[in-house]
């Protein structure tokens, strides 16, 4: 082979990865979490509608449990709501939400309006919570296993399809529905 | 009623496109002179269509007009005039269609400057520029039209991302764009000489200052980012290896191979093929850095929003233009013969050595940038390689590269004959060594084990390039204009060496809550934390803290830092205090309010890290005597007889065997 002919043969194979990349892009949306495998930040958060009671990541320990960005400021979130009903109705993970930078009255209206997925809705008032999940912008939702390490992040409105291949599918057998 | 009208100028821009690049290459292919005719025009008419449809979506940013998707995504009624033009560029449609519009602008100053160029060569090149404008105008039109409308039009806009609405990033992507469309020049002249089956030294005259110009743009913008990085983003760094730095990295650092290589090739005749190839390599990295931007396969924090139909298209449009050229090349350059011989220390032969220094650390990054990818196709565990890979391999490149730099200066052409240069390359290295070993141990202190390699090989550079200028100086010899360009640009270079080797290694850093009237110790400097009030902008409210930063006790700068919250898209932005000495920069940033009085802030003392845009300047300055050297004002040189060294010797084995690494 002429030695001229390399630089086509590389760029050749990096199309073919760009390929692949642009095919996947999908999951892209699972942007690489630092947390991956790691355990969740630790929290305690006053629970939207109960000011006196607080919600930490120990109460959730013990079995898996999804965890889901969002505010009433958020047009992606509203979104995917009607997604987000349809997985409550399932009734197979406890969603519990995490009201990023938003006003409690707007959210308990947002949720008395559109109805309420969630198990317990946590309020992160200053994004503090977030942060330390590297949240990037909602809505965002994660997988945490039963030992409290994030498995699964999703960047973006959740859809029926990525709930059901990245979310179901990390559930141990036999729990499924 | 306009933005219909932008609609329907972006789409015969497209059409002339079609025709600029029929009639170009294939006029040229029939040596008709009627078809060749057809490709000025049509690039001047490409240039009023697409300038309309540019003035019809600024327009439709200036008035508010919300009925327009991409008015309403990326604008607000409360966002101030300057930001409302800028906001063309704040999302993926209006940069696209700003890519068209400065590859319109450099296609017209090529049509207009290349009159005395051969008919022939003059139309092939204008019709590869008009292929690569029909991609990108297709693009927009068929995937990412930015005059799309939304009915019933929204009350008010979602806003420009706050991110954006600041001078510097205003200005950075199209700077940035000049050096990515730039680039586009020197391939179309080489895939035109590669059409033409002629490649020659005057080949290389025409190309070199395009090249230089489009090379010198990248840089400037690449800084600019780097400058809005350091005070915008808050974590008081100038560089992260961020995917969309790299993309914009990679083509500069085979263009800056590519002006060397070319030089080598003007002078001499020699590393022909090679500069095609890079031709070729630098606009690629361009256009696969549009694509890693604009495709969303990989995320960064400048990322817009995934569309795997957007990444397919450009990836085709890749594919082809790449693909093609490289297949071109794959025939052509086995054609080229370089006639002349070099010896291993003759000036080519350090070019050669810089040009595989540079693009072995752009092969790099791009290894580093596209890991992911590569971990994913392969379909290994997911993997992510950061800025530790980047920031221990690269210095290992670029010091032997500062090393090369500091002797090649003094070799000549043909045969090195460093011997003669002895004294200067050895008075050179020992003031350099003398110099960086006061600073680093003297002034600053021990740091990093490289630092002083980096100090010392900075200031030599420096030396090195003042030598030959100030000695022509001396005998009172002219001092030809690329040479002070060259002098500048190297001289660029060594003190971007040594103001990164001081500022990896001495800057200071702390993270601390504090409350007014407290102080945070920093070395010999102290932040005194005197005041915070609330504050009101166009379109944010916020705060605004006043620090003041004492040495030894005395105040020496007040930092303003602020928080802002803007109102419609909810978001909070840092805005750094920072003040310049000529020696130090003072960094303070304002993260959040921890409660009880007290807020969080980050203090930070980086020595010399205004030397680092600095040296972009310089080198920017360099470029810019270099093309305005009187070879490329006097015309006559351009309409020398073409094809001079065609019929000289076949090249000698040594530089057949150099040409091919």
């Amino acid at each position: 082979m002429s030695r001229f002919l390399i630089p086509a043969a590389i760029f050749l194979a990096l199309a073919g990865v760009l390929y692949v990349a642009v095919v996947h892009s999908p999951n892209k949306s699972t942007m690489q979490s630092a947390l991956l495998g790691k355990t969740v930040p630790a929290f305690s958060l006053p629970v939207l509608g109960n000011p006196g009671m607080n919600l930490t990541n120990t109460q959730l320990a013990g079995r898996p449990w999804v965890l889901n960005v969002w505010g009433t400021w958020c047009a992606a979130c509203r979104d995917e709501h009607p997604v987000l009903l349809d997985i409550a109705k399932q009734n197979v993970l406890p969603l519990v939400g995490l009201d990023w930078k938003d006003e409690d009255d707007a959210a308990l209206e947002w949720l008395k309006q559109l109805g309420n997925p969630y198990s317990v809705v946590a309020v992160d008032r200053d994004g503090r919570t977030a942060i330390n999940f590297g949240v990037y912008g909602a809505p965002e939702t994660f997988f945490i296993d039963a030992d409290g390490r994030v498995q699964y992040r999703h960047v973006g409105a959740m859809t029926a399809e990525v709930w059901q291949r990245e979310f179901l599918s990390r559930l141990p057998r036999g729990v499924l529905p | 009623m306009i933005p219909e009208l932008g609609h329907f100028a972006l789409i015969l821009a497209l059409v002339l496109a079609g025709a600029q690049t029929f009639f170009g290459i294939f006029g040229a292919a029939r040596g008709d002179a009627r078809w060749q005719a057809v490709v000025r025009p049509a690039v001047a008419g490409q240039f009023v269509l697409v300038s309309t449809a540019i003035g019809a979506l600024v327009h439709a940013f200036v008035t508010f007009d919300f009925s327009v998707l991409y008015v309403a995504s990326n604008s607000n009624s409360a966002l101030p005039t300057f930001y409302r033009v800028a906001a063309l560029w704040g999302a993926h449609e209006g940069s696209l269609l700003l890519w068209a519009w400065i590859l319109a602008v450099w296609t017209l100053a090529v049509a207009i400057a290349s009159r005395n160029l051969p008919a022939s060569f003059a139309s092939r090149v204008m019709g590869v520029l008009g292929f690569v404008s029909f991609g990108f105008l297709l693009f927009t039109v068929a995937t990412s039209n930015p005059f799309e409308r939304i009915i019933p039009a929204p009350a008010d806009g979602r806003d420009l991302n706050p991110v954006l609405q600041d001078p510097a990033l205003a200005i950075h992507p199209p700077l940035l764009y000049m050096g990515y469309v730039g680039l586009s020049v020197a391939f179309a002249f080489a895939c035109a000489a590669m059409l033409e089956g002629k490649l020659d030294q005057v080949w290389a005259r025409w190309t070199r200052p395009w090249t230089t110009m489009a090379w010198a743009f990248l840089g400037v913008g690449i800084a600019l980012g780097s400058w809005w990085a350091y005070y915008e983003l808050g974590w008081g760094g100038y560089w992260f290896w961020d995917p969309v730095e790299n993309a914009s990295f990679m083509p500069w650092l085979v263009a800056t191979a590519l002006i060397h290589s070319l030089a080598a090739t003007e002078k001499r005749g020699v590393f022909k093929s090679w500069t095609l190839l890079l031709a070729i390599l630098a606009f690629s990295l361009s256009l696969l850095g549009t694509f890693l931007v604009r495709s969303g396969v990989l995320t960064s924090v400048h990322s817009f929003a995934a569309d795997p139909t957007r990444g397919l298209f450009i990836l085709a449009f890749l594919i082809i233009v790449i693909g093609g050229a490289l297949s071109l090349y794959a025939w052509r350059a086995p054609q080229l013969r370089s006639p002349a011989g070099f010896e291993g220390t003759a000036r080519e032969a350090f070019l050669l050595y810089n040009n595989i220094f540079l693009v072995v650390a752009a092969a790099m990054v791009l290894i580093g940038t596209l890991a992911p990818l590569i971990a994913d196709a392969v379909g290994a565990a997911p993997l992510s390689v950061g800025a530790p890979y980047f920031d221990k391999l690269f210095p290992m490149l670029m010091l032997p590269l500062g090393a090369l730099v500091a002797i090649g200066i003094h070799a000549a052409w043909k045969r090195g004959q460093l011997g003669n240069n002895r004294a200067r390359i050895l008075i050179g290295l020992g003031v350099a060594l003398l110099a960086g070993l006061v600073l680093v141990y003297g002034v600053y202190g021990v740091g990093k084990p490289l630092t002083p390699i980096g100090m010392v090989l900075g200031i030599w550079i420096i030396l090195s390039s003042l030598f030959d200028p100030v000695d022509r100086l001396r005998r009172r010899l002219t001092l030809p204009r690329a040479i002070i360009g060259m002098t500048l640009a190297h001289i660029g270079l060594g003190v971007g060496l040594v103001a990164i080797s001081t500022v990896e290694s001495y800057s200071v850093e702390r993270d601390a809550a504090i409350a007014p009237g407290e102080t945070l110790a920093l070395g010999r400097y102290a932040y005194r934390f005197d005041s915070i009030k609330e504050i009101e902008g166009p379109n944010y409210d916020g705060v605004r803290a006043v620090v003041t930063v004492l040495r030894d006790g005395a105040p020496v700068a007040t930092l303003h830092p602020e928080q802002r919250n803007y109102w419609v898209q909810r978001s909070t932005l840092t805005e750094a205090g920072i003040a310049s000495r000529w020696n130090l920069d003072m960094f303070v940033a304002l993260s959040k309010n921890v409660g009880g009085g007290r807020w969080s802030v980050r203090a930070q003392l980086r020595p010399l890290l205004d030397w680092v845009w600095l040296s972009a300047a310089l080198m920017a300055l360099g470029a810019v005597f270099a093309v305005t050297d009187r070879r490329y004002r006097v015309r006559a040189s351009a309409s020398e007889p073409a094809g001079e060294t065609t019929s000289e010797p076949k090249m000698a084995q040594g530089s057949a065997a150099a040409e091919a690494t």
